[in-house]
Parts: structure tokens; C-alpha cells; sequence
């Protein structure tokens, strides 16, 4: 019966929608309307700005030639952007190869393993994670996390894959692998609570189910929960990079501020926002502020389309074969 | 009645415009904290007259002042032909100055002394170990580690490394020629650290590291910082006195623009600077003209007495005395401002 009058309900709601008749649903619709454009309007605003403080830089740059240019000489008004689109990505992927493991399985422990009360519990110092300022997190990072990667962890990396152009150089502790540390636990705390809560959103049924068909509990996960839940994973690793990516303060106190591209993650690099936040106060000529506003635009360009790809892929997985329910 | 209502505006008016003389700067944000302190110690002489400075960067301070949103600004350094082609009416008027020292952080090593070639040739990568013979010959009967040095430095842009570079690349062309000098340059090697403080921070925690960071900043934060051996060949300890002697060394332009770097003197320190309020030559708001005219005559006086415990370094005499007859030369809709 319940059920019925919803249905009614819904039906009565979806004949209202465009409220041609009544003027307060009109209003609203509009308000509501205007909000929507806004936000594209804002975004465009900001994009049209940049390229408007830019202007002076493409006088002296091509684009292509900004982009793959790898010198930044503020003497001499030479700018190149790929140092810091390198520093930006590297930082950023090391946050996601290290913090997403840790973030999925703790989510499972959270929702699928711990007594109810314990995955409460847990949730709170999770969340009391995000809650710390960046500049709290760039400290910690340089008076900590240097010194510890500096004296243990990567010697000891350097021993044993040292092999690798990736473990190769002085041990200095700051430089890209303190920054993408710093970023995993920064982004932990976002990709842990919306996996939570995706995870919690798999229907009773499908996990009762697999385990009725004789599934362990880790089977019954793999069957019915993270298929169920894999787009939803998803995006909450991509709120997670585009915390990573966008990041200042933390991240320009421990990556070295060295505009240089280097395989080894033991060397200094710079990052995209940093350079803008370390420069932009100091820069005097037009060209060197128009530089900084190209950054800007660039690292705009880089999150709109690692957001674009990311919804891409997130539709195809939501389509994938292995799904058990809609 | 309507009298009665003119006089009531007329009053409401007089007692508006006293209370709400507001004077809007910006600029940079080494001498913000003494600036600071002038501008709350002189609206306890003149209650009426406030101001409202924001630390934001000398590159934001001259740029704000020549667009003409703020009433003065304030840089450290000068501003360029270019920039003063903009605003043609510009004064420059030196108030404290600033000073670069070199801070190290070498196990066991203490009393270290720097000629300004092995600081170039430190800071241009060409020099890589503490053992280096250059740096044996400057410190003589010193055991030096076979260690590597680290190098830390400003990443953001600064006044602090626009003395520095141009004080580097004074004393070694070869430095001039790979870096130069600016508030931002392309340095070849070491770490960057944001502000004083992360370029402290990584002093402290890199041991076999060199830097440079402020005066004050080293000396509140008692520092190991090097002695370096100036114009006259001596070696110089970095101090208030010594920052002050240097620009007593130095022959002063009448716009004031100049670079005190390795100045002659025995003992000048060679790393200084000065910082700088800009004002226009003629105001035109006469209350606020009046009221800035007034203030930079306190400041050269009494606001000098405060540099000092505040650890920057006051004006030599000769140079307070010249500017203050600088600022008798500043006009208010053409007419000299009288001292009070």
C-alpha cells in the first residue's frame, strides 16, 4: 500500500515539473537556472582573466613553446612551464599510488569487516584528518617526514633498488617523494569516507547472496561490494587528486622548490601552484606575472582534463560486464 | 531651523573628515613590522590620523602605487627607469636598512669566514664540497669534512634575494653572466625554502647546508652565520653597526636609488640594502598630503630611535640629515608643507 501511494506521489511530482501555470515554481526554477549558469559563468570569467594577465607572455612564447620548454630564467624573461607540469603530476601520482591501497582497504575494514561500532569509531580520526590546515601538514612534512626519508627510508630504498632511476642521487629527503607522501595522507582521509560511503550504499541483498552461494566474507567483498561500489571508488580517487594536484602550501615547504626535471624521486622539483604562490607577490615585470598566469591556466587545463578523462572512465566502468546489480 | 540643520552638517562634517583621515599603503614585507610600529606609536601622537598598510611584496607596492590605489608604497628594491616612466613624480625616500647574512649548518664547524668569490662560486654549484680549497684558504688552520654542501636559498621572490644575487654578482661576473640578480632568479643548484623561516628550516635540518636569510631574522633566531670579507678586505661580522657603516661607504645619488652592496669602508658589512617609501613629489589631497609630509619628517627622527630594537639598521647620519631635507622639498598642490 505504502509503496502505491509513493508511486503516486512520484507520478504527481514528475506531471508538476515544468509548473507552467503556477509563478512561485517558475521563480525557483529560475533562481535555480541562474545558480547553474553561474558557476560556468564564474568558471569562464576566471579562465578569460588569466588569459588576459597571459597576454604579455605570448608576445615573447608560443604556447607549444611555453608548455615543453624546460628553463625558468625571471632575469632574463624566459619562461617554460614543464618543470612544474612534471613536479604537479609526479607529486600527484605518487599520492594516488600511495594512498589509494591504504584508503580502499581501510574503507572495507570500515563497512565490511569491523563491529559496527569500531568503523565508527574509526571514521572520526579519518575525518579529523582533512580537518588539519596545510600549512599544520608542510611543517610536520619538513621537520618530520624530511629527516625520517632523509635518515632511513631512503638510504634504504637506495640499497636495495638503487638499480632503479627512481631511487638513484643524494639522499636529501626533500624533493618529490616527501611531497607525494605528504599529499597521500592529506587525500587519505577524502578517499576513505566517500568509498565509506559507497560503500555502504551496496545493497544487503547482493552480499547475503554470494555469501548464501557459499562465498567467504573476502569473496562475498569481491563479488557483490567493490563491483558494486568500483564507480564510486573511482571518483572518490579522483576528489583525491584533484586535492593532490591543486595543493600549495604543503607541498611547496617540502618539495625543494627546484625548477628541474629529474627521473629520481630523491631530487627536488617544483610544482604548478607553488612556483605561482612562491613568485607571484615579488614578480614586477609583465611578462614574468604573465608567466605565472599561464601556470595558472595550465594547471586549470590539467584538472579540467584529468576531471573530463576521469568521467569518461567512470562511465565505462559503470557499464562494465562484471556488474551484479543495477 | 535651517541654519540650525547647515550647522549640525557642517559639524557632523568637520568631525567626519577628522576622524576618518585614512592613509592606504602597500609594499614590502621586510620593513612591515617596524613600519607597523611607526604608524601605531604615531596615531597615539595624532589620534585623528590612521593608516592602513598591507605587507603584500615590493613588486605589488610599486605597482599599486603607480596605478594610484594606494597613497605611498614601499619596496626594497629601487624602482626601475621603465616603472618611473610611469609614474614620473615618484620620490623614493630611504627609511631603515636591511642586511643579508650567511647562515650554515656544518657539524663541528663554527666561525667560518666567506670571500665574496667562494660565496659565488658556492652558489653557482661550482664549489660542491666543504673541502674545497677555496674555502680552506678563507679559513685557514680549519679541518674542513670531505662533505658535500646543500645548498638553501629563497624560492620565493624577495628583496632578501635581490641583495644577495646582486651583491654575488658584483664581486664574480662569472656569477653575473650564469644567474644574475633579481627578486627571483634561475638558481643552478641547492633547495628552496619559502620565507626566512622554511629557508631556517632547512638549515637546521640539512646538516652540511649554507644559506643566506635576514639579519634580524638570524639574530632573533641566534643563528651560526659566517663572516665575509668586504670591499676594504676585511672580515666583517654581521651586525646593526656594520649594515649601517655601508651605507655611510657609499657616494648617495639625489634619487636615493642605489645599491649598497660591497660597499667600501672598513668596516661595512657587504650584503646590505636599504628599503624604501615611495611618495609622490606633489600630493593632491591636501589632508592627507599634509598628514604624510608630517609623518616621514616623525619617522626620520623619532621612528629611527625604534629601528634598533627592532633590529633593523638605522640611516647614518649624514644620509637621515639628506633625506630630511628631501622630504622639505615634498609639496602639497604645490606648496611646501611647513614643519610643525
Amino acid at each position: 500500500m505504502a509503496e502505491a501511494a509513493g508511486n503516486l506521489a512520484v507520478e504527481a511530482a514528475e506531471e508538476n515539473r515544468p509548473g507552467p501555470g503556477n509563478v512561485g515554481d517558475r521563480v525557483f526554477n529560475g533562481t535555480l537556472w541562474a545558480l547553474g549558469v553561474m558557476v560556468l559563468v564564474v568558471a569562464g570569467l576566471i579562465v578569460l582573466n588569466l588569459a588576459l594577465v597571459a597576454r604579455p607572455l605570448a608576445k615573447e612564447h608560443s604556447l607549444w613553446g611555453f608548455i615543453t620548454s624546460s628553463e625558468w630564467n625571471p632575469v632574463d624573461d624566459r619562461y617554460g612551464a614543464l618543470p612544474f607540469l612534471y613536479g604537479t603530476l609526479v607529486t600527484s601520482a605518487l599520492s594516488i599510488l600511495m594512498a589509494v591501497p591504504v584508503a580502499i582497504g581501510l574503507a572495507l575494514f570500515i563497512t565490511q569487516f569491523a563491529p559496527a561500532k569500531l568503523g565508527r569509531v574509526l571514521t572520526i580520526p579519518v575525518e579529523l584528518l582533512a580537518a588539519i590546515p596545510s600549512v599544520v601538514y608542510g611543517l610536520w612534512g619538513l621537520f618530520i617526514v624530511v629527516p625520517w626519508l632523509r635518515e632511513s627510508i631512503q638510504p634504504w630504498l637506495g640499497r636495495h633498488f638503487g638499480f632503479l632511476p627512481l631511487f638513484q642521487g643524494p639522499p636529501i629527503g626533500l624533493g618529490f617523494l616527501a611531497a607525494g607522501a605528504i599529499l597521500a595522507v592529506m587525500i587519505l582521509p577524502t578517499v576513505v569516507s566517500v568509498s565509506v560511503e559507497v560503500m555502504k550504499t551496496t545493497p544487503e541483498a547482493n552480499r547475503e547472496a554470494a555469501l548464501a552461494l557459499g562465498a567467504t566474507k573476502w569473496e562475498a567483498v569481491m563479488l557483490a561490494v567493490i563491483p558494486y561500489s568500483r564507480a564510486g571508488i573511482l571518483g572518490a580517487v579522483l576528489l583525491g587528486l584533484g586535492r593532490a594536484l591543486g595543493e600549495t602550501m604543503a607541498v611547496t615547504m617540502v618539495i625543494g622548490n627546484s625548477p628541474r626535471i629529474s627521473a629520481s624521486l630523491f631530487a627536488a622539483g617544483y610544482s604548478l601552484p607553488a612556483v605561482i604562490a612562491n613568485e607571484f607577490a615579488e614578480a614586477v615585470s609583465d611578462v614574468h606575472i604573465g608567466a605565472l598566469a599561464g601556470l595558472g591556466l595550465i594547471l586549470f587545463a590539467t584538472t579540467f582534463l584529468l576531471n573530463a578523462g576521469a568521467r569518461i572512465l567512470v562511465t565505462a566502468v559503470q557499464k562494465g560486464p562484471s556488474r551484479i546489480s543495477g | 531651523m535651517k541654519k540650525f540643520l547647515m550647522g549640525l552638517l557642517l559639524v557632523a562634517g568637520s568631525t567626519a573628515s577628522a576622524q576618518s583621515l585614512l592613509i592606504n599603503g602597500a609594499g614590502a614585507t621586510f620593513p612591515a613590522p617596524l613600519y607597523q610600529k611607526w604608524f601605531s606609536e604615531y596615531n597615539k601622537i595624532n589620534p585623528n590620523l590612521k593608516f592602513n598598510y598591507q605587507a603584500i611584496g615590493s613588486g605589488g607596492g610599486i605597482k599599486q602605487f603607480s596605478e594610484g590605489t594606494v597613497d605611498f608604497g614601499a619596496t626594497d628594491a629601487p624602482m626601475k627607469d621603465d616603472q618611473i616612466a610611469k609614474v614620473p613624480d615618484v620620490v623614493h625616500i630611504p627609511t631603515v636598512l636591511g642586511a643579508v647574512v650567511v647562515a650554515y649548518n656544518a657539524p663541528g664547524l663554527k666561525n667560518l669566514r666567506f670571500s665574496g668569490e667562494t660565496l659565488a662560486d658556492i652558489f653557482s654549484g661550482k664549489i660542491t664540497k666543504w673541502n674545497d680549497p677555496a674555502i680552506a684558504a678563507d679559513n685557514p688552520g680549519v679541518k674542513m669534512p670531505d662533505q658535500s654542501i646543500t645548498i638553501a636559498r629563497r624560492s620565493d621572490g624577495s628583496g632578501t634575494n635581490a641583495i644577495f644575487t646582486d651583491y654575488l654578482s658584483k664581486v664574480s661576473p662569472e656569477f653575473k653572466t650564469k644567474v644574475g640578480s633579481g627578486t627571483s632568479v634561475n638558481w643552478p643548484v641547492g633547495l628552496g625554502g619559502k620565507g626566512n623561516d622554511g629557508v631556517t628550516g632547512l638549515i637546521k635540518s640539512t646538516p652540511g647546508s649554507i644559506g643566506y636569510v635576514e639579519l634580524a631574522y638570524a639574530l632573533q633566531q641566534k643563528l651560526t652565520v659566517a663572516e665575509i670579507k668586504n670591499k676594504d678586505g676585511n672580515w666583517v661580522k654581521p651586525s646593526i653597526e656594520s649594515t649601517t657603516a655601508a651605507a655611510a661607504g657609499v657616494e648617495m645619488p639625489a634619487d636615493y636609488r642605489v645599491s649598497i652592496t660591497n660597499a667600501a669602508g672598513k668596516d661595512s658589512w657587504p650584503i646590505a640594502g636599504f628599503t624604501w617609501l615611495l611618495v609622490h613629489k606633489d600630493m593632491k589631497d591636501q589632508a592627507k598630503g599634509t598628514a604624510m609630509v608630517n609623518f616621514l619628517r616623525w619617522a626620520l627622527t623619532d621612528g629611527e630611535k625604534m629601528a634598533t630594537p627592532l633590529d633593523y639598521a638605522p640611516l647614518p647620519q649624514p644620509v637621515q640629515e639628506r633625506v630630511m631635507k628631501t622630504i622639505d622639498t615634498l609639496t602639497v598642490n604645490g606648496t611646501k608643507v611647513s614643519a610643525k
